[in-house]
């Protein structure tokens, strides 16, 4: 990895005009990222990980070798010889050979079904392997060995951890946060032994066993182990030449990374920097950069290195940063701890308390940033430091706040949380004049909700009070509207604007009330005055597209459909020429249906008792589910059962934004419940429940709400949950927006649904009972009715369909004319 | 201003009843190969063109009807964008306007001028 940052460094700076660099690297591929190695389990190809652009090497002064290995170093000649047997002069030479694993001199521990997790190559070993057993070990509980150990979990292995520190990743985290780590990798399902020194591994007819110092230790038997106990750097070719190496280890560097042989340089994990070998790779860049300069003749210098990390270990946030452990004479440490959410926080501070030293953060690592800034003297110290790691009160400030100056707000227009802020302090202060000084939200639209949020937050952070007004129209808050409409039984737009608000309203406020009345039950949505409010997909019962027609999406709960439903589908595409794909809500979408055709497709689909899928409405979309127990070999409950039970359930809801489900059978998900608005995963005893996940523009995991649910306690926890999102929730604001704005977080939000803290249980369970009851399907009550059909016209004096749309073939289905063609064709057909 | 033909000689084109313009909402003509979207407010119905200019679809019939301040106006359902009914001008980028025609309410049926 170094290797090949030393070489893009360098032919960046220029260097390939004066000097031809030769790569030999001994493994069958060009540099690969191996910090994402273990991606490779998780559908990652060779390639992927690669970090060698097409093409990097077909220049003129570049030039790499694989599979070659260099044997020796001649340093009076200047050459070394290779493992093809080439022997190759140099001007200089730079070693970045890495590391190996350490494996312990434990007998045994070159028994087959033994390996170590370095490179793809072990990796494909490993799979192999673990392809026929069933129990695996890892040797080493640091940030290497968990690694390790969640690739065996998830090629389906039954996993042991054995660490011989009596705790977790000892180099970095202290105890408390040890502990916290080790209970959730515990109820990952992986079995952790501390404090065991490995004696021996006797192997067995198929597999081995473990014996362990000591005599109350059990043995363990398991089918194969991956060492991960450490790293040793390659340093042999330098011992053997007679360059100097350290005590235990590594290439000896000065500052210029320049070894005791002038010619001879070492980068990355090789080198012995200020004493120590550096285990991550954002030192070794930077040493790479400073040779790329020195070579080259400049005066670039590596001043040592933060050791600070932040990972994500088996789905848990772990960092450590500064001085971790409190090492500091005088230093004092405060701590946050919560074993039920499983997260623990340790901040180190000075002597007298003001400055943030350095610190250990396990499930939940949000703060990191800032608090590795204060650590590091970048920017100040709060006053009241302990309360930085005390959950988030104000999930604004950990939340929009957080956004990095440089992030990408827009990406259309490639606009920057600085841009935004250097346009709000040139005096643009609502939306519209952001978006028209920076361009952000101009393209796709998509970041508009984000460029709002951050300009509402900037305007409050520079002490302009900001309203939380629906529109000019409405000087109440949504969820103010919402209980005026709720608590006077309003029935009508017209109704709340004469008695609530002024002018005439507007597509903001129209559908925004169309949506509350819908949710409190409101009868047929295109029936009277409501028609009127809804947004051209509402109001045709379909999602509008760029060239104005329409896409048709019949609901497929669960995504469970019949040969005889697939059928059908492909009847009605074929007869109407509509464009056919699959979604990503497990799903099937036709496009390119003209409003004049919408209602003819669905009594055809209504006939064949499809149902509308409200891909157009605000409301739930689909409960993705995964095979479960019923054909996966690993599931544990019937996902699909309840998939299909839980879209059934909350199909039509009507909600501030739309909402996402998933029920996954095993804590594999497949179904990817952990990125939805509420998710399920099965475990051996029920359910668990996640809330608030998005995936989308600002991904977000969904959090554990409850573990071991009944099916009846779970619903109840949904329908409690999503009324309660229904009711105090802002305009077009998903749960997870909603969520990190909830005072009390998760805890919260746990007293309101399990606890009904706020005393309002029953009454969302019967607006919950309310809705089920109440649920018709709109496509079936259109396609019924006379009155509501004679809105789909394309217009309303002749049966003509729109002149203007023009469709093109592709790959054996149409598709809409760009432009260009459609200038095209249209003159032709004149 | 885009209606330049004198109104009062203009040759009438009956169009619809008034009764197929819901109050509040838009719906499409096509006259003479044009694409006009019909509004009705109350008691006055507005005419301009349906092709939304930023998009380049005829959708703007399917916009929803509302007021800024005092302009009453329709939004664009593709991308949003309000325009004046009664200039046809877009509010958010006034150098871009849609076309509007003059249009009148008689005997229960709607009639457009042509040009
Ligand atoms: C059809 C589909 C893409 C596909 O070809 O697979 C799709 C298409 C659209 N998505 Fe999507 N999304 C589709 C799956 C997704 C997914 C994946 C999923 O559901 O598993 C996501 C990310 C998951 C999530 O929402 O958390 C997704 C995130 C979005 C977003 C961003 C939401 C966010 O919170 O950031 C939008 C914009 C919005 O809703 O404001 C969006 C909006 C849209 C709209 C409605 C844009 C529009 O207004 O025209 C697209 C129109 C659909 C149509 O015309 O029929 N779509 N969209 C997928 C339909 C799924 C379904 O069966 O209902
Ligand atoms: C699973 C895993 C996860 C990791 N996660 C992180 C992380 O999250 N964060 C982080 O900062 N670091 C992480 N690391 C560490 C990081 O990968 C290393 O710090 C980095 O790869 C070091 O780069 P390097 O170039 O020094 O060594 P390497 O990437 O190992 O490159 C050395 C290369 O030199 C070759 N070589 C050795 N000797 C010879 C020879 N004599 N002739 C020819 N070629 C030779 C080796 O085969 C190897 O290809 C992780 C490592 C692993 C294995
Ligand atoms: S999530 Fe579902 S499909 Fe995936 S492994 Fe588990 S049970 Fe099988
Ligand atoms: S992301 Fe900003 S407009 Fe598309």
């Amino acid at each position: 990895m170094v290797g090949h940052k030393l070489v893009e460094t360098f032919v960046q700076l220029g260097g390939t005009a004066t000097w031809d660099v030769l790569v030999v690297g001994e493994e069958p591929r060009p540099a690969y990222d191996r910090v994402a190695l273990s991606s490779y389990f998780s559908g990652a190809t060779a390639e992927d990980l690669s970090l060698v652009a097409p093409g990097f090497f077909d220049v003129e002064g570049l030039a790499l070798r694989t599979s070659e290995r260099i044997v020796a170093i001649d340093r009076i000649a200047q050459t070394v010889s290779t493992s093809g047997g080439d022997v190759l002069a140099y001007d200089a030479l730079v070693l970045a050979t890495g590391s190996y694993p350490f494996v312990p001199p434990v007998p045994g521990s070159d028994l087959p079904g033994c390996f170590v997790y370095r490179t793809i190559e072990d990796l494909d070993a490993i799979e192999e392997w673990a392809g026929r057993c069933e129990r695996g070990a890892v040797v080493g509980g640091g940030l290497l060995g968990l690694e390790a150990a969640n690739a065996l979990h998830q090629l389906g292995l039954e996993t042991h951890v054995v660490e011989f520190a009596p705790r977790l990743m000892p180099a970095q985290i202290d105890e408390g946060g040890a502990a916290v780590l080790r209970r959730r990798v515990e109820e990952l399902g992986v079995t952790v032994h501390t404090g065991m020194a490995t004696e021996e591994i006797v192997g067995r007819s198929a597999g081995m066993t473990f014996r362990f110092a000591g005599d109350d230790h059990p043995d363990l038997d398991v089918d194969m182990v991956v060492f991960s106990a450490g790293i040793r750097p390659r340093d042999e070719l330098a011992r053997a030449s007679g360059v100097e190496v350290g005590e235990r280890g590594g290439v000896v560097v000065d500052d210029a990374c320049r070894t005791s042989d002038p010619n001879i340089y070492a980068i990355g994990e090789c080198a012995l920097a200020h004493g120590r070998v550096y285990g991550l790779v954002a030192p070794g860049y930077e040493m790479a950069r400073v040779t790329a300069a020195q070579v080259l003749g400049g005066d670039a210098a590596f001043a040592g290195a933060d050791m600070s990390t932040k990972l994500k270990l088996m789905g848990v946030d772990v960092a450590s940063f500064g001085d971790n452990f409190g090492q500091t004479p005088g230093s004092q440490s405060v701590t946050h701890s919560d074993p039920v959410a499983n997260v623990y926080k340790r901040l180190v501070l000075d002597e007298r308390g003001t400055t943030v030293l350095g610190g250990v953060l396990v499930g939940d690592a949000s703060m990191y940033l800032t608090l590795t800034q204060m650590a590091r003297g970048d920017m100040p110290t709060p006053d009241h430091p302990n309360e930085l790691i005390l959950p988030g009160r104000d999930g604004d400030s950990v939340g929009i706040g957080a956004l990095s100056a440089a992030a990408t707000v827009c990406s259309c227009n490639n606009v920057t949380t600085a841009a935004i802020c250097a346009s709000i302090d040139d005096g643009h202060c609502d939306l519209g004049a952001v978006k028209a000084a920076t361009r952000a939200g101009t393209g796709c639209g998509g970041c508009t909700p984000l460029v709002t949020e951050l300009l509402k937050h900037e305007l409050r952070q520079r002490g302009v009070v900001v309203n939380n007004n629906l529109c000019e129209h409405f000087s109440y808050s949504r969820q103010e509207l919402f209980d005026i409409v709720r608590v006077q039984r309003i029935s009508s737009f017209s109704e709340v604007l004469g008695a609530y608000g002024m002018g005439r309203g507007c597509e903001i406020c129209k559908p925004a009330v169309a949506s509350m009345l819908a949710s409190l039950g409101g009868g047929h949505i295109l029936d009277g005055e409501q028609a009127t409010l809804q947004d051209t997909n509402d109001h045709f019962l379909a999602n509008l597209q760029r060239n104005g027609t329409y896409s048709v999406v019949p609901r497929v709960p669960g995504g469970e459909i019949t040969p005889a439903q697939l059928i059908v589908l492909g009847e009605v595409a074929r007869d109407f020429g509509l464009y056919t794909k699959i979604t990503g809500g497990q799903r099937i979408d036709m496009f390119g249906a003209r409003v004049d055709q919408l209602p003819l497709i669905w009594q055809r689909l209504v006939d064949a008792g499809f149902e509308s899928g409200h891909a157009y409405g605000k409301a739930l979309r689909t409960v993705k589910s995964c095979v479960g127990s019923t054909w996966c070999r690993y599931g544990v409950q019937d996902s699909t059962s309840l998939a299909i039970q839980l879209e059934l359930r909350y199909r039509g809801l009507r909600a501030p934004h739309k909402i996402k489900s998933a029920v996954s059978g095993c804590t594999r998900e497949c179904a990817e419940a952990q990125s939805k608005d509420f998710g399920v995963i099965a475990t051996e005893r029920g359910w668990n429940l996640y809330v608030a996940g998005n995936g989308g523009m600002r991904p977000q995991h969904a959090v554990l709400f409850a573990e071991d649910l009944g099916t009846d306690d779970l619903i109840r926890y949904i329908d409690r949950f999503l009324m309660f999102y229904v009711r105090t929730a802002d305009r077009l604001e998903r749960t997870a927006t909603w969520f990190n704005k909830l005072e009390g977080g998760v805890e919260y939000l746990r007293r309101v649904v399990i606890d009904d803290a706020l005393g309002i249980g029953p009454e969302l369970d019967a607006a919950m009972a309310q809705h089920v009851e109440s649920y018709a399907c709109e496509w079936k009550a259109t396609v019924d009715d006379p009155v509501r059909l004679e809105r789909f016209r394309t217009f309303v004096n002749c049966d003509e369909p729109d002149p203007d749309l023009v469709f093109v073939p592709e790959r054996g289905q149409r598709r809409p004319a760009r432009p260009d063609e459609k200038r095209r064709l249209l003159v032709r057909s004149v | 201003m885009s209606v330049q033909t004198d109104v009062r000689d203009a040759l009438w084109t009956d169009v619809c009843g008034i009764d197929a313009v819901h109050p509040g909402r838009g719906v499409a003509v096509l006259v003479d190969g044009q694409q006009v979207a019909l509004f009705r407010v109350d008691d006055d119905v507005f005419a301009v063109a349906n092709r939304d200019p930023f998009s380049g679809a005829n959708v703007i019939a399917r916009g929803i009807v509302g007021s800024r301040g005092d302009i009453l106006k329709v939004a664009s359902p593709m991308y949003k964008q309000c325009f004046d009914l009664r200039t046809g001008r877009c509010l958010e980028e006034p150098d871009v306007a849609l076309a509007t025609f003059a249009v009148r309410a008689r005997n229960g049926r709607v009639e457009i001028a042509s040009r």
